[in-house]
């Protein structure tokens, strides 16, 4: 590769630091022992091969895995369950427990975090020490082998303690239906309190799935609307077989175009 | 060919040790995987950069569909995600790639902190990096409002509840970056999407260029 004319250059940007202070500009590299390599371009050429097939497992997991997309926000729902990206889940966590939260919730929010993140970004005037080897340095290696700990600790909680089931369900896009308020069996919906939970929309909510596109048939209908299913306890309905009849192939009619 | 335009610049703006500074240099045996496997610890860094540069891309392709209202967000999203081709690839490279980078960025910052690597005279480097850091941080937590979905507005709510909770100034502190005292809402949106696509973006940058020239003064540090 060509390199340079032969010119002056105005500046290098390397400025030598005063000879009287402890050098800071490092070695040059073949004072290391060993063999040094080109950064330009058979280093790069490598690191760029690196790419390719991390880019190759990238793309893999993007094809793989669909971006999750729940229904558009809907403030009136009350009992969504709210969870952060996984990599917050830790300090999601923290302010869980009790000494953590309500009146201590400064210690939770602020304190704890505080100490930990400023103790990570001041590191350097913190442990000051020659030393490079964790080993020789207990202090910091503790410290960040403790914080790790609890790192994961604290996720794990988070995710032990999640109802997954619930979350899955409640954020589900619901295929939109016109629904006739008129018809029989929504009258029927209305009158048995069916609505409360499961919404005028029909479209569920806060635990309770919705109506439309069940995919369940008439007889598996009327099945959970006398036993009950999951959290909807037994006895919901209560009007005659005649009703419930009409009531169960009404939802099994219900789906979306 | 290209060595006469090169020339052609190079008499007129002398860029050679620019091109030095930035290319022109060895690459010591202890952080290279060819000679030592267990060298690959040095490739995070460098993987970091890597999904960044996807991030900033996807998420310019991202913007071409994209509307930060409370009632187009989510369908744009969706029409995004369901409609266009290779919208999903591209949405997925985007929320993904944005998990990849905080692994990256956390293993990036555990090799340097073991090696000890932040010692003298590398200490403004490492609080460099801290910075970008939270940056990145500050990043996901924007990003995740953007869609407007019921998870995006729960969890945004939450986050608004621990920002009011700052002693003092929670109150200020929240309509700043909320929009309003109390509503998460167009306002908070609108913002979001600024601080996600502007502010942050910038500190990045400034904060990844002050990094990288940083490191080409100092090299990287030597073996243990």
């Amino acid at each position: 590769m060509h390199r340079g004319k032969g010119m002056k250059f105005v500046g290098d940007s390397r400025v030598p630091a005063p000879s009287e202070r402890k050098p800071n500009i490092p070695k040059d590299y073949s004072e290391y022992p060993g063999k040094t390599e080109a950064f330009w371009p058979n280093f790069l050429l490598k690191e760029w091969m690196v790419g390719a097939v991390f880019l190759i497992g990238f793309l893999c997991l993007t094809v793989a895995h669909e971006p999750p997309l729940e229904k558009i926000a809907d403030p009136s729902d009350t009992a969504y369950i709210p969870l952060p990206d996984w990599y917050f889940l830790f300090l999601y966590q923290l302010l869980k427990y009790t000494y953590a939260s309500g009146p201590f919730n400064a210690v939770g929010a602020f304190i704890i975090p505080g100490l930990a993140f400023g103790a990570l970004l001041l590191a350097p005037f913190i442990d000051r020490g020659p030393e490079r080897r964790p080993s020789k340095r207990p202090l910091a290696t503790g410290f960040m082998l403790l914080a790790i700990a609890g790192i994961t600790f604290l996720t794990w909680q988070s995710v032990a303690t999640h109802d997954w089931e619930a979350a899955a369900n409640q954020g589900k896009i619901v295929a939109e239906v016109e629904i006739d308020t008129e018809a029989e069996g929504y009258k029927l919906l209305e009158a048995n309190n069916c609505l409360s939970c499961h919404g005028a929309e029909l479209t569920g909510g806060g635990g309770s799935p919705a109506l439309v596109d069940t995919g369940l048939t008439p007889e598996e209908v009327s099945e959970i609307a006398k036993n009950g299913r999951g959290s909807m306890p037994a006895g919901m309905f209560k009007g005659t077989d005649e009703e419930l009849k009409k009531l169960a192939e009404y939802i099994s009619g219900l789906t979306s175009k | 060919m290209l060595n006469k335009i090169y020339d052609w610049v190079d008499e007129r703006l002398d860029i050679t040790p620019l091109w030095r500074d930035i290319a022109d240099h060895e690459v010591p045996e202890h952080v290279n995987p060819a000679h030592h496997f267990s060298a690959f610890v040095y490739c995070f860094g460098g993987l970091t950069f890597f999904v960044t540069v996807i991030q900033i891309l996807s998420g310019m392709f991202l913007t071409m569909y994209y509307v930060p209202d409370i009632k187009n967000a989510w369908e744009s999203v969706y029409y995004l995600q369901n409609h266009v081709a290779f919208g999903q690839i591209v949405r997925g490279m985007h929320h993904w790639g944005a998990s990849l980078v905080i692994v990256m960025m956390f293993l990036h910052t555990l090799r340097v902190f073991f090696q000890g690597a932040y010692k003298k005279p590398r200490e403004l480097n490492w609080v460099v990096g801290v910075l970008i850091f939270f940056v990145m941080l500050a990043l996901g937590l924007t990003g995740y409002l953007l869609p407007w979905d019921m998870k995006a507005l729960f969890a945004t709510k939450v986050t608004m509840q621990i920002i009011e909770s700052t002693p003092l100034i929670g109150t200020y502190l929240k309509t700043l970056i909320a929009g309003d005292p109390d509503i998460v809402g167009a306002q908070t949106i609108t913002r979001f999407f600024a601080i996600h696509v502007f502010f942050l973006p910038a500190a990045l940058f400034g904060l990844m260029a002050a990094h990288f020239v940083m490191i080409r003064k100092q090299g990287i540090s030597g073996p243990l």
